[in-house]
């Protein structure tokens, strides 16, 4: 019979990566709220290590999988190494933190399973012995409820800051093993020919105490100047969210978000932001967020320390001299 | 080459959206709709592709009637011809979209199909790799570039935090589009007259031999999320609000 929690946890050349760290603590929980033992699934390059490091973790027991057919992440490898092991295992859920990664393969592994996923989600609750995912729809500005039907096991993945891993039980006795996975017979049809960055010498805004980011509500690249004042004002980095950098109005290392930097500044000041979840994810641990936008029902005001709803080009220049004015007094 | 384009038509972008009281969806009486932003960008890199070696174009849309706007949209900018799956009821499983997806396209064995990353309504961002398993084909997943080599593809995709990556990849293939691969472009005027004369296939949903009503996974309820911060909204002037607020950062969050 199926039963207890697997969680496939993302490492990286041999160090459990945070969403990884996350993903456990979730595991943990739910475990706890259900009753079920927790294990763990390193996979890839430098598993083996990574394995040794999730077994601080107080879980039952870690299974690596480092077999050479694995050594580049492809969704083919890590779906089928994965396969066998839940195969195997038999749990009754697998969790996952929602990284690139995972989105890439997690649901293709659900459905070589025969099985659903539940992907992304941003919280859950127990009901009648079973979770509640919730996860966010229409760009996080609603919510939708679902549950499992059918046979286990169950996917799903939690979208990172879901749980946090500072939730983790650590001083586990968990024990280490080989999960014995065999690709000999798995077509890897995903050919990894380079891993770059893209950006060199890139700007480094996770080190900023203080940051101005502009969104699509600022029109155009021509106003980007009364931004650049803001920013001056405070001593703050310039920053954006993804549709400015993807029309080139500021260069690809000033993103935050999911596909840019991830940053946790004492200020974070969204002009003309809406903060579509790919967005908040990357700023959302910052101290203090103020949101400057017109419409008073964007997601980015329901993280907002402090909220002016309004035209940016009357606010900004106004707010560029009051912050001149306090600073002096 | 022929190209698949999966395309689904979302709310536009920054609607006021209202849950209906059953909390199945939204009030679909006061809102607009548009070509789901990925969606757009896998439009752009297919037609991009077939100008650069040939082919056809050709998208695939589920959805109730209004679909059929954004799919006028899709031909006036040069796809080929689409195929309309209609379905009045939301998806809540990818895996059912995906089911019924796979169902039309295995009928056209194309050479590539293309999809969002995901959707800007139910967002699963999961339709694309799940029909790749269905039909047995590699895929990519977060795609900025793509080249046509003699068997293979390669691509450009991406990683987190700045980094990316170059695949190699056989043909068909489905990938999964990011966007801002490539300036979305105009249907002109002798586009939009063209599209009228362009093929549209209506093929309904029920009639696929998927069962709709077998899903892994249940939806309950559409709700407004309750926040967890508590924010204050500073009203009044643009000058007075500025100067609440520069005060605020100083004294209250001591942040400047």
């Amino acid at each position: 019979m199926a039963s207890g929690i697997l969680v496939i946890t993302e490492q990286n050349e041999g160090k459990v990566s945070r969403i990884g760290w996350e993903a456990l603590a979730a595991g943990q929980e739910l475990g706890a709220a259900l009753g079920q033992t927790v294990s763990a699934l390193v996979m890839g390059k430098g598993a083996a290590a990574a394995a040794q490091e999730a077994a601080t973790a107080a879980i039952a027991q870690v299974w690596f999988a480092e077999n050479a057919e694995l050594q580049h992440y492809t969704p083919d490898g890590f779906s089928a190494a994965a396969q066998q092991v839940i195969t195997r295992v038999t749990p009754q859920y697998v969790l996952a933190g929602h990284s690139y990664q995972a989105r890439d393969y997690f649901p293709k592994l659900a459905t070589a399973c025969q099985r659903g996923l539940i992907a992304d989600c941003v919280g859950y609750r127990i009901e009648n012995g079973a979770p509640v995912l919730v996860r966010q729809a229409f760009q996080g500005k609603i919510n939708a409820d679902f549950t499992f039907a059918g046979a286990p096991p169950y996917f799903a993945s939690l979208q990172s800051g879901a749980v946090s891993s500072d939730n983790l039980k650590r001083g586990g006795s968990a024990a280490v093993s080989d999960a014995g996975v065999d690709l000999s017979g798995i077509a890897i049809r995903t050919k990894v020919l380079e891993i770059f960055e893209g950006v060199k010498g890139k700007v480094d805004l996770t080190k900023a105490d203080l940051i101005v980011s502009v969104g699509r509500g600022l029109k155009e690249k021509a106003n980007l100047p009364l931004i650049e004042e803001l920013a001056r004002a405070l001593g703050a980095e310039l920053a954006a969210s993804r549709p400015v950098c993807d029309d080139g109005w500021l260069p690809l290392d000033r993103q935050i978000g999911s596909s840019g930097q991830t940053v946790a500044p004492k200020l974070y000041l969204a002009v003309g932001i809406s903060g579509a979840i790919q967005h908040l994810v990357g700023m959302k641990a910052a101290r203090t967020i103020v949101a400057i936008n017109k419409d008073e029902r964007a997601p980015i005001f329901d993280i907002a320390d402090y909220g002016i709803v309004g035209d940016l080009f009357e606010i900004v220049p106004e707010l560029t001299k009051a912050i001149k004015e306090v600073k002096a007094a | 080459m022929k190209i698949i384009l999966c395309m689904k038509q979302v709310p536009l972008k920054d609607s006021l959206l209202k849950i209906t009281p059953d909390g199945r969806w939204i009030d679909e009486a006061s809102v607009q709709f548009e070509i789901n932003e990925s969606d757009h960008y896998g439009l752009e890199a297919a037609l991009r592709l077939k100008e650069q070696h040939g082919g056809e174009v050709i998208v695939v849309s589920i959805g109730p009637a209004r679909a059929k706007q954004s799919i006028q949209q899709a031909l006036a900018k040069g796809a080929d011809r689409a195929i309309h799956v209609t379905h009045d009821q939301p998806i809540m499983d990818p895996l059912l979209a995906a089911q019924l997806l796979a169902a039309v396209i295995k009928a056209e064995s194309p050479d590539l199909i293309l999809t969002g990353l995901q959707s800007d309504d139910t967002g699963f961002g999961q339709t694309g790799v799940v029909l790749a398993e269905l039909l047995g084909l590699p895929h990519a997943t977060l795609v900025m570039e793509i080249q046509v080599l003699d068997q293979q593809l390669k691509i450009k995709r991406e990683l987190e935090s700045g980094w990316f990556q170059y695949i190699e990849l056989p043909r068909p293939a489905v990938l999964t589009i990011q966007s801002g691969l490539a300036t979305i472009r105009y249907a002109t005027i002798k586009g939009i007259m063209a599209a009228k004369k362009k093929p549209q296939q209506e093929i309904s949903a029920a009639s696929l031999g998927v069962d709709l009503a077998q899903s892994p996974v249940t939806f309950h309820k559409l709700y407004m999320p309750v926040k967890t911060k508590k924010t204050q909204i500073l009203t009044g002037a643009a000058k007075e609000v500025a100067r609440q607020l520069a005060e605020k950062l100083k004294n209250e969050a001591k942040v400047i």
